[in-house]
């Protein structure tokens, strides 16, 4: 036990020994796949004309916003070559879906069928359409084990985007929340900021959604106040979730990974 | 270990294998802190039944299975798995001996034991617990106990393993 938790060697152990037992998990997350599978497929013509119109609207909505998003880009691009500043936009990302397997209760991961064979790493970042989900703490040929930003020992560099605050986000556990960390008494938020990762730790792209502050309660007789967020990535609902591979982390990955937590 | 003095080493493995998946089988968020510990019912079972088959090198397999399908550390599970195989295979005579309440009763302290291990090395690793919930396990293994021994015994007998 020491040796896994102090040395990396262990790690290659596990990584095979999941393979051998990735079997049994897609075994056990086989029936709410069928499940959703006849779902889909005896649905009712009128549910799915419903359904297609609900999505070519909210198409159509997506498109509009995205010629403004390319005219931003180019306008923010040329900006940058005139300021001479090099931040590369450039990600990959791959969608992947949670297997249904429940793990440790007492830490809050997710299962992925993605694994090192599709060139996932460990610390990668993972998003769904809401914002920042967790990154990657174990990874197997063809599952990997996510650890979600609720979890109690995952810490994220993040940013308020009102003031341009930096803090850290903490996890809290059970509870669907992250703590915000040394922030002081004065620091002037409030409840409803918007929190981005800062991209600081080098493990998290920048500018992704986290969440939004729910609670801000100064505490005079400590140094920090206490701060609540509720995490605008749906952590608990989610079926199809995206791998994030930018230019950065991929020389990370062939340097020999990032560190565990940021 | 001959292949004449064992028989129906498969219906063990299954078993074993079937406590694994139930393990990790997705369950609605109000019952995960109830699930019961199926993987230390069922080597509970065989430890009892056949202590000379099932002792403590299987309980630790089986235990480093667990902690890479639940994804904790290397050995959290083996190490409650192994005291608890090693108690029961110490007193399984007085245990057979039980009435099968009794039994239960038996198998929650033991089970509480467990959790106490592994609860031990989370807070090790800077978890922070601050209610009995980690208990919860121990009594569902304890009311479910009966029928897991009726139903393994059944099994036994039918695939004449021994």
């Amino acid at each position: 036990m020491v040796a896994d938790y102090r040395y990396s060697y262990v790690k290659q152990i596990r990584t095979d020994l999941s393979a051998a037992i990735y079997p049994l998990q897609y075994l056990v997350s086989l029936p709410v796949q069928t499940g959703q599978w006849l779902s889909q497929n005896f649905s009712t013509r009128g549910q799915l004309l419903n359904e297609m119109a609900q999505l070519r609207e909210r198409n159509l909505l997506l498109q509009v916003s995205l010629q403004k998003y390319e005219d931003l880009k180019s306008e923010n691009e040329r900006l940058r070559t005139l300021l001479d500043s090099s931040i590369k936009l450039g990600e990959r990302m791959l969608l992947t879906e949670v297997l249904a397997v429940d793990l440790d209760p007492f830490a809050r991961k997710i299962m992925i069928n993605k694994g090192t064979s599709q060139g996932v790493f460990n610390g990668q970042p993972l998003l769904d359409a809401y914002g920042v989900l967790g990154q990657v703490t174990n990874t197997g040929p063809q599952s990997s084990t996510v650890m979600l930003i609720t979890d109690p020992s995952h810490a994220l560099p993040v940013q308020v985007v009102r003031t341009g605050l930096r803090t850290i986000a903490m996890g809290m556990g059970a509870t669907n929340r992250l703590k915000l960390l040394y922030l002081p008494n004065n620091s002037g938020i409030k409840v409803g900021d918007l929190l981005v990762t800062s991209g600081l730790g080098g493990q998290f792209p920048a500018g992704y959604p986290v969440g939004t502050v729910a609670e801000f309660t100064p505490d005079i007789g400590q140094p920090y106040a206490q701060v609540q967020a509720i995490p605008s990535a749906h952590l608990e609902r989610n079926r199809e979730v995206l791998l994030v591979w930018t230019s950065e982390e991929k020389q990370k990955a062939a340097s020999g990974g990032g560190e565990e937590k940021p | 270990m001959s292949r004449k003095k064992h028989h129906g080493g498969w219906v063990i493995l299954t078993s074993l294998l079937i406590g694994l998946m139930f393990t990790i089988m997705p369950l609605p968020s109000w019952a995960v802190a109830w699930r019961p510990d199926w993987v230390a019912l069922i080597l509970l079972y065989w430890c009892i039944a056949l202590p000379q088959r099932v002792g403590i090198t299987s309980a630790w397999i089986v235990g480093i299975f667990e902690d890479i399908l639940t994804d904790t550390l290397l050995g959290q599970h083996s190490l409650s798995l192994i005291c608890l195989s090693y108690i029961s295979v110490k007193l399984h005579r007085r245990i057979r001996a039980f009435p099968i309440w009794q039994q239960a009763v038996g198998v929650f302290v033991l089970m509480l034991l467990s959790e106490i291990l592994s609860i031990w090395i989370r807070s090790l690793l800077g978890a922070q617990h601050t209610d009995w919930s980690f208990s919860y396990p121990a009594i569902s293994s304890m009311l479910l106990w009966p029928w897991i021994f009726v139903m393994l015994r059944d099994i036994r007998r039918m695939y004449h393993v021994f």
